[in-house]
């Protein structure tokens, strides 16, 4: 197929997706930016399978009309975080429950619905919404992003004016087998302030997420996130963030099943002397496809950066990791580091990482590194010689394998929550 | 206690024989010393006896306390009493020493049928045990043997059995590495564990480990075979002559 042709089958198809859409009401100046998007949308297309950036996860159920069922799953334990005193924000199936969720305030802390936002007549979020999206589709387009500012109908509005003392937690709950959530969420962190965000739950039969982040100078950004464990769900997401001088910006994710999951980051350092972390832990059975996606640029001097992503598969499932670092001329002094590594448990199993350096300073320290490989036998051998079973060694050697992306939560008790689910994962299929 | 019988031994994966008819028999509380130079087979049999993948039992059985061990799954043989002090201890990023230690111990008393030992009992035992083994708080903290030196991961391992007491152990050249000192602190942890009812088997090159852990029996082997057993004095004829005549003696029979 030429490319011309292409492109043409790309815009139809945009356009029979968003043919049934409307874009939803609100101020002036809000709607003109949903409008900007959808004509930015139209303009690019919306990914197919033959698109560079998408090579190795297929898009089309992403695109399709409506999301393929997704049967709901209802755990036995206690969800995720229960434990962690925090300021509870609920969604179910991508709406905002105002009833489960606690009071939308608190010390140093300004949240806000996003269609309450977006319908003001003067708003921050004017300057914010949509704008990091937008700047991001270059080098590479990032369509369902887009797709998420033109027609997201619910989310919240975050800014942090000084230290928040309890964690804003954004639940995602799913209650209906083919619901289609869009949400998007713009925080500012504004000078000397920080926060922490969780973030778990399925959200919907198929989720579509943006979360547009600015961490001012000297401010201070967590996030902690485990996707829902419905294994027929289909999410797709961006985190975009901007990085001020002498701030830190922190990322990890829990992903414990998911037929379809892409992840996105993309990350601009714009302040000397900063820190921006990313990682991840994924744990696949069977059909599960799981994609970080990560672009970390360096547009500043004696910044630091990590990616850390660790997969463990199983019995086919498939594991993606496209991950780059740019250091632009003159982010002198950049430390950047990247590991994507693969822990194949059978042979059906798949790892397909991408790294990616691109390097215009010249006194940088940047290294990467990705590997793809079994549990190392001499270590499993060592343990059982020590009396500990095939089964509770390769466990064992499993969350280690994972400890390095785990050890990317500074908070001790959420970090303590997230390998207590992990553990949960690895001894469920121990048992089954 | 083991009994090893006309164990012939091949490599899975070629068709190499490395084991060419081992015997052994070591009775209870008594200390074996097995010599013999390099590429003899020493590690191949304590690997086989502790069941390593990768080998194949072409011939012959090993029998621990009547019951022949080699059906069993190395956690098994662990949990049955079995315990080998590693020639080259394995580096295992991201699992801590300590619970490393402690799934061992549980494990082992789990397969016994014993209730699993409380965190503080186990604390308070691992304590006192590094201490004597002068190994401190902070290398019980990192992950197992990585970034440990030579001589850490020799002490390591006998931590590992002080804190299993298993009842038949194996040394495969745990001096090899040591300095002096060292050598004194690992030869005193074994001799604690020496209760005239635990068996040892101590594989080393030299005399010098035999001086600290007196062995009742010294074996030689050469060849995949045990070419000559006798005492003590065995290993000092070894240390004076080297393998030459020992070697010729057994060619000429
Ligand atoms: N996995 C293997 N692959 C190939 N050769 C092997 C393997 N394991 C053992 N061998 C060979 O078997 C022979 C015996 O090796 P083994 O390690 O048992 O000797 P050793 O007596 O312990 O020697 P050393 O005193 O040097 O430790 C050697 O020739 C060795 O190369
Ligand atoms: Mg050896």
């Amino acid at each position: 197929m030429k490319r011309a042709e292409l492109k043409q089958r790309k815009l139809d198809a945009t356009s029979a997706r968003v043919e049934g859409m409307t874009l939803p009401a609100g101020a002036a100046w809000a709607e003109a930016l949903r409008q900007d998007a959808l004509n930015r949308l139209l303009a690019m297309g919306l990914p197919q399978g033959r698109d560079e950036y998408w090579r190795w996860t297929r898009p089309d159920t992403l695109n399709a009309d409506a999301p393929k069922l997704a049967t709901v799953f209802v755990a036995k334990e206690a969800p995720v975080f229960s434990g962690i005193d925090r300021l509870k924000i609920v969604f179910v199936d991508g709406v905002f429950d105002a009833e489960a969720s606690d009071a939308l305030d608190g010390e140093n802390l300004e949240i806000m619905r996003l269609s309450d936002a977006l319908s003001a007549d003067i708003h921050w979020v004017k300057d914010a919404y949509g704008v990091q999206e937008k700047k991001a589709q270059t080098p590479v387009e990032r369509p369902f992003a887009t797709l998420n500012t033109a027609f997201a109908t619910d989310g919240v509005v975050i800014r942090a004016t000084g230290k928040v003392a309890k964690p804003v937690s954004l639940i995602y709950l799913h209650r209906n087998e083919t619901s289609d959530a869009i949400l998007h969420h713009v925080i500012r962190v504004e000078e000397g302030a920080e926060l922490t965000v969780l973030e778990n739950g399925p959200a919907a039969a198929r989720f579509n997420k943006v979360m547009e982040v600015e961490v001012a100078d000297k401010a201070a950004f967590h996030h902690v996130r485990a996707q829902g464990r419905d294994h027929e769900r289909r999410a797709v997401t961006h985190i975009f963030g901007t990085v001020g001088q002498e701030a830190l910006f922190k990322s990890f994710t829990m992903t414990a099943n998911g037929v379809l999951t892409r992840n996105e980051v993309v990350l601009d350092i714009q302040g000397d002397d900063s820190m921006a972390h990313v990682a991840g832990a994924a744990l696949g059975d069977g059909d599960f496809h799981h994609d970080d996606t990560v672009f970390i640029t360096h547009d500043a001097e004696r910044c630091e950066s990590r990616q850390v992503f660790k997969k463990v598969l199983r019995n086919g499932a498939k594991g993606v990791f496209q991950g780059k670092i740019l250091v632009k001329a003159g982010a002198q002094k950049t430390d950047g580091y990247q590991i994507s590594q693969g822990l194949l448990l059978d042979g059906d199993s798949q790892f397909l990482a991408k790294p990616e350096l691109e390097i215009y300073a010249d006194d940088v320290a940047c290294s990467h590194g990705s590997t793809v490989g079994a549990i190392d036998e001499d270590a499993l051998f060592y343990l059982r010689s020590r009396g500990v079973p095939t089964a509770e060694a390769t466990d064992l050697l499993t969350l280690a394998f994972l400890a390095e992306a785990i050890e990317e939560i500074e908070d001790e008790a959420i970090a303590e929550d997230i390998l207590h689910r992990l553990e949960g994962w690895l001894t469920r299929r121990r048992a089954g | 206690m083991l009994e090893i019988k006309n164990l012939h031994v091949k490599l899975e994966e070629e068709d190499k024989q490395i084991l060419k008819g081992v015997d052994l028999k070591v009775g209870e509380g008594e200390v074996h010393a097995i010599m013999g130079p390099n590429g003899s087979g020493k590690s191949t049999t304590s690997y086989v006896l502790s069941g390593r993948d990768g080998y194949e039992v072409t011939e012959g059985e090993v029998l621990l306390d009547g019951e022949n061990i080699l059906e069993l799954e190395p956690e098994e043989r662990a949990a049955a009493g079995l315990f080998l002090a590693f020639q080259y201890p394995v580096e295992i990023p991201g699992v801590g020493n300590m619970t490393f230690l402690r799934t061992a111990v549980n494990a082992q008393r789990k397969a016994r049928g014993e209730e699993e030992l409380s965190a503080t009992d186990f604390l308070k035992e691992i304590r006192a045990k590094a201490k004597s083994l002068k190994i401190d708080a902070e290398m019980l903290k990192r992950p197992v043997n990585v970034g440990f030196s030579g001589g850490e991961k020799k002490r390591n391992e006998i931590l590992q059995m002080a804190m299993l007491e298993p009842k038949l152990c194996i040394l495969d050249e745990t001096d090899s590495g040591l300095d002096v000192d060292a050598m004194k602190l690992v030869s005193e942890g074994v001799n604690a564990l020496r209760d005239g009812k635990r068996s040892f088997i101590v594989i080393t090159h030299y005399q010098r480990l035999l001086d600290h852990i007196k062995p009742d029996v010294v074996h030689i082997m050469s060849n995949g075979r045990i070419i000559k057993t006798g005492g003590p004095e065995l290993a000092l004829e070894v240390e004076n002559n080297g393998y030459a005549d020992l070697l010729a003696e057994v060619e000429q029979a």
